[in-house]
């Protein structure tokens, strides 16, 4: 009954977390379409982004909930489409969280500080 | 023993979207880490960074980068369609949004290409 | 209008295969006379299941052409490709024989699922007064039709994906149950409702309801109850 309560619970961080995402992945393309006209160079995107501590804060945020969201979402692939579940799942998608949320702030403090 | 479905029980639009959902989720998922090391290339400097976008300036990485673009506006879209199905007054399965999530990618791809060549 | 329909017909348990029959076509003829006509003109061995032919009884239900469906009330005219018909028995449940399946996995989960009335009343109070218009009252309208035939359980994938999984007619039975004022299991219902052998296992593909001869659509039931263990559990009530 706990267990059907917490994935009940993190059923829910994924929809939240899918919420924050709507938000962000709009920004983010609108990012992607300005940023790649005429190409992409390190010395343009460095030029936006350095100091930028908005554009910081919006990436970090987007960042934590890809961290949330992607975990969830493959381990139910996991389930369903490969019969992995139990201990070893949710510690692969701890791994693939923590991955994603250090290797991301990691992309992001680069390109800002 | 039991009989499994084949493609003709599943051949209906609300199963498409979440056949398209849950493949450019996963197409996603795996390009991300590759997105974060590639611009984690910043914090050994512009020289570096500059590589890594040289060795990426070729067709093939950029007709990727569009697939992404177009997946991502996809996997949106048909987000936002199943949390409208979830969260609000039941209004059916929402097929309206099935094909405005699949304009929303053509466009999202059409702008994405034209910047590029722009 | 060919003379003769060619029909393949699922023989035997796990291990089977299809058969061929060729069937007279008549005017106005549905899946389930097909099936009874190779019955009794052709191999009296032939198992399969119905009661009341008016689509009352949710018996009758075989895959037809791969698609989960009512045979008694779903006509050759509208299914047969070329003059051919597939029928095998339906998905996601044990083959008995032919096209007889096991339903008991499909029902012990309604009874999982809190299936089951349990108001607070005895039959010498007075009747229990339910607003036709309210909210609740229109919400269980919506489910209630369901004649338990399985088409739904059949077509889901996440039914095959995950054998635990309730599956959408027993959430919906929940949902109607949810929403009958009357009853006094709601918290226990929830809590047999939730994770991910209930509700938030199901992924939207609609399969349910787009193939509910019925036209229910379990799907609006399972994200009410998505919903409903939402807010139970933010008042604390789980």
């Amino acid at each position: 009954m706990t267990s059907a309560i917490s994935q009940a619970k993190l059923w829910y961080w994924q929809r939240i977390s899918a919420m924050v995402l709507a938000l962000c992945v709009l920004g983010h393309l609108a990012v992607i379409i300005y940023a790649v006209r005429g190409g992409l160079s390190a010395a343009e995107i460095l030029g936006r982004t350095q100091g930028n501590w908005l554009l910081g804060g919006f990436y970090g945020l987007f960042v934590l909930a890809c961290a949330v969201h992607v975990p969830l979402g493959l381990t139910t692939i996991a389930a369903e489409w490969l019969g992995w579940r139990g201990r070893s799942a949710d510690v692969a998608a701890a791994l693939v969280s923590g991955l994603i949320a250090i290797m991301g702030w990691r992309a992001i403090y680069g390109l800002i500080a | 023993m039991k009989r499994n479905n084949d493609f003709r029980a599943r051949a209906h639009p609300a199963y498409w979207a979440f056949l398209v959902h849950r493949i450019s989720g996963l197409a996603l998922a795996v390009f991300l880490p590759l997105h974060f090391w590639l611009l984690g290339q910043a914090i050994h400097g512009e020289a570096a960074l500059d590589g890594i976008l040289g060795f990426t300036d070729r067709t093939a990485f950029r007709f990727g980068e569009w697939g992404l673009v177009v997946l991502l506006a996809l996997h949106l879209m048909g987000g936002v369609r199943l949390l409208l199905i979830e969260f609000l007054p039941w209004s059916g399965l929402r097929k309206n949004w099935i094909a405005g999530a699949l304009g929303f990618g053509v466009a999202a791809g059409l702008a994405f290409a034209l910047a590029l060549i722009s | 209008m060919s003379t003769n329909l060619e029909v393949k017909v699922w023989r035997g348990r796990e291990q089977g295969g299809f058969t061929s029959y060729k069937v007279p076509r008549r005017d106005s003829q549905t899946v389930l006379d097909v099936v009874t006509y190779i019955q009794r003109q052709l191999d009296p061995t032939l198992s399969y299941r119905f009661a009341c032919r008016v689509g009352m009884c949710g018996s009758c239900a075989m895959t037809v052409n791969g698609v989960a469906r009512w045979t008694c009330r779903t006509s050759v005219a509208k299914v047969a490709v070329d003059g051919k018909l597939e029928i095998a028995p339906l998905a996601n449940l044990p083959v008995i024989k032919d096209l007889t399946t096991d339903m008991v996995e499909f029902f012990d989960k309604w009874a999982q699922a809190k299936g089951q009335f349990k108001g607070r009343h005895s039959r010498h109070d007075d009747f229990a007064r339910v607003e036709p218009t309210s909210r609740e009252r229109i919400a269980a309208n919506a489910g209630i039709e369901c004649i338990g035939c399985g088409i739904c359980y059949a077509s889901c994938d996440i039914v095959t994906w995950r054998p635990n999984f309730l599956g959408p007619a027993a959430l919906n039975r929940a949902w109607t149950l949810a929403n009958d004022v009357r009853d006094t299991r709601w918290v226990e219902r929830l809590r047999a409702v939730a994770g991910d052998a209930g509700c938030h296992s199901c992924h939207t593909q609609g399969s349910c309801s787009e193939r509910c001869p019925k036209r229910i659509e379990p799907t609006a039931g399972i994200a009410g109850l998505k919903r409903l263990v939402a807010k139970s559990a933010i008042r604390g009530e789980l």
